[in-house]
């Protein structure tokens, strides 16, 4: 199961390793929230879920080439940019929110949903690049290096894409055991840099209305925070 | 099929297109031949004959009328819909389909337009005896946003060196300074400081005096939609679409380059001249093509806009890097 198996991922004083299997751990949760435990099979229809997103942009694409709709508006390949850029974050918001629910709620299932949106974020940062490319860019490799190389907010956000490309491909059992949980960790603690890379690129590629991106900045920041104060709280009873 | 009476302006009927026509595209490509033979018939001799003089030198009237009536533009017209629903209009809202529902309940009537400074005769006009002596055409053409994408537009409104003759700027008037409506009330998106408002554009008096730069009243052979900048707005077709100001209250002549909106909030990245330049990048993104709105193609974008033999000559020897 890879539950137990990344539960070596979770921070220091998280709960403790092997939850997934047993009973809710009896960990340093602050609240007193029941013990509630969803059946593994909850994670299909949230997969399910998760991939609505992108299926409706496929439909809506094909609809409005071929079926002379309007489904993504006037400037379709800046709706899909966007739009894909934006589930890319709320992915990302899921991720790092799982660990500081459990140290919460003492939830520990929860944490097989850590991998499962992680690997969401990075499909949907890679439909993103990949709209980028083909119909933005249009495959033009100069282009794209003269995007990369002279637009800094391009570069910044490819570099935060490149830094998730090595979590995305150590995420399975197998690197999990591999690499060990010490240094398996530590690279995925690449994650944060990789936020606000995304989050500094997103920002930058507003033109003028930086609303939206700072909502989403301050659920980063509380969301750093509440690890922050977790790893902290936790450092003096742990070992 | 052709007949629609405009309540605003005393226009010909048998100018004005029934919008209906232009919401459906196939149908309107379908009739775009018979359109553009009536518009032409009305249009062009009346164009050529208000271009007689007003070309800058060297330029004959007949091939200005006719890049101005955009003729060759008819077969790339953008949807009305994407016209009137893609919008960048920040006092009603910064993303592109804020305007349309947010302007819906704009007042237009009674409108009230101010022309002062540099000039012999300061006025405040209501919008009805602004537009009286002018002649109103229909002329289709290329808008190129400065954030890389462009539509084809069939304005309707008459050229502003009608109007900058009428009101006889002094000798020292050097700039003409626009300024869009301030009413928090009715402009939602007034109530961020997104931008320094109210608005404010400007042009070089020359630049106002170019047969091209229009004062706009119509779209697609109707009034303008409020969220395309009703009831008054201009345009200036070899210049990113930020430089047209739109629900003018305010022209003001001055000897001084006018400050102007965007540029104020970045300067870097938006000149006073934004001449649609594709040698220039932004800052942030590249110049060189742009999207064309309603689908997923792009095409090179072209120096002014394609406008570069009726206009480069306003910008010899200027260094359009420094000034851009």
């Amino acid at each position: 199961m890879e539950a137990g198996a990344a539960a070596g991922a979770v921070p220091r004083g998280g709960p403790p390793a092997g939850e997934g299997k047993g009973a809710a751990p009896r960990s340093r949760h602050r609240s007193s929230a029941p013990r509630i435990r969803a059946p593994q099979w909850l994670k299909y229809p949230v997969i399910a879920l998760s991939l609505l997103p992108a299926a409706w942009l496929a439909f809506a694409l094909w609809s409005d080439l071929t079926r002379n709709t309007r489904l993504l508006g006037a400037n379709p390949v800046k709706e899909m940019e966007h739009y894909l850029g934006e589930w890319n974050i709320r992915f990302l918001v899921l991720t790092l929110a799982v660990s500081p629910l459990i140290q919460a709620t003492g939830w520990g299932w929860l944490i097989r949903y850590r991998r499962i949106f992680g690997l969401l974020a990075f499909l949907y940062i890679f439909l993103h690049l990949t709209v980028y490319f083909v119909l933005d860019v249009e495959l033009d490799a100069a282009l794209l290096v003269e995007d990369v190389t002279d637009r800094l907010y391009i570069t910044l956000g490819m570099a935060g894409f490149l830094l998730l490309v090595p979590l995305a491909i150590t995420s399975t059992k197998g690197w999990i055991r591999r690499m060990g949980n010490r240094r398996w960790n530590a690279l995925h603690w690449l994650i944060f840099p990789a936020v606000v890379l995304g989050m500094v690129h997103y920002y930058m590629a507003v033109k003028r209305d930086i609303r939206e991106p700072l909502v989403y900045a301050l659920i980063f920041g509380v969301l750093f925070w509440a690890r922050l104060r977790n790893r902290r709280g936790s450092r003096g009873q742990a070992a | 099929m052709l007949i629609r009476v405009t309540p605003r302006h005393a226009i010909p009927s048998s100018e004005v297109t029934d919008e209906s026509v232009y919401r459906n595209r196939r149908e309107f490509l379908r009739q775009a031949g018979l359109l553009g033979a009536a518009v032409a018939g009305v249009g062009l001799p009346r164009l050529a004959r208000a271009m007689d003089g007003a070309g800058p030198q060297g330029q004959g009237p007949g091939k200005l009328g006719a890049v101005a009536m955009g003729e060759d533009l008819r077969k790339d017209l953008t949807d009305w819909g994407d016209v009137t629903s893609y919008n960048n209009f920040y006092e009603f809202g910064t993303a592109k389909d804020d305007p349309a529902p947010n302007a819906r309940a704009f007042r237009v009537k009674p409108w009230t337009v101010k022309v002062d400074g540099l000039v012999k005769k300061p006025a405040d006009y209501q919008l009805e005896e602004f537009m009286k002596p002018h002649r109103l055409e229909d002329r289709i053409y290329r808008h190129r946003c400065v954030e890389a994408w462009s539509m084809v537009i069939p304005w309707r409104g008459f050229p502003m060196a009608d109007l900058v003759r009428r009101v006889e700027p002094l000798p020292s008037a050097k700039y003409v300074e626009f300024t869009t409506l301030m009413d928090p009330k009715q402009m939602p998106g007034q109530r961020f400081p997104v931008l320094d408002w109210p608005y404010t554009e400007g042009l070089r008096l020359d630049e106002a005096m170019h047969p091209l730069a229009l004062f706009v009243t119509g779209v697609y052979g109707t009034d303008l939609p409020n969220q395309n900048g009703a009831p008054l707005r201009h345009v200036v077709p070899w210049k990113y679409g930020f430089k047209g100001c739109k629900s003018i209250v305010r022209i003001r002549f001055t000897d001084r380059e006018p400050a102007t909106a965007w540029n104020k909030a970045a300067a870097h990245e938006y000149g006073f001249y934004a001449n649609v330049n594709p040698g220039v990048d932004h800052p942030r993104w590249s110049q060189k093509r742009e999207r064309i709105i309603g689908g997923i193609r792009s095409k090179a974008t072209l120096m002014f806009n394609g406008y570069g033999d009726q206009v480069a000559s306003l910008y010899a020897g200027m260094d359009l890097a420094k000034f851009y």
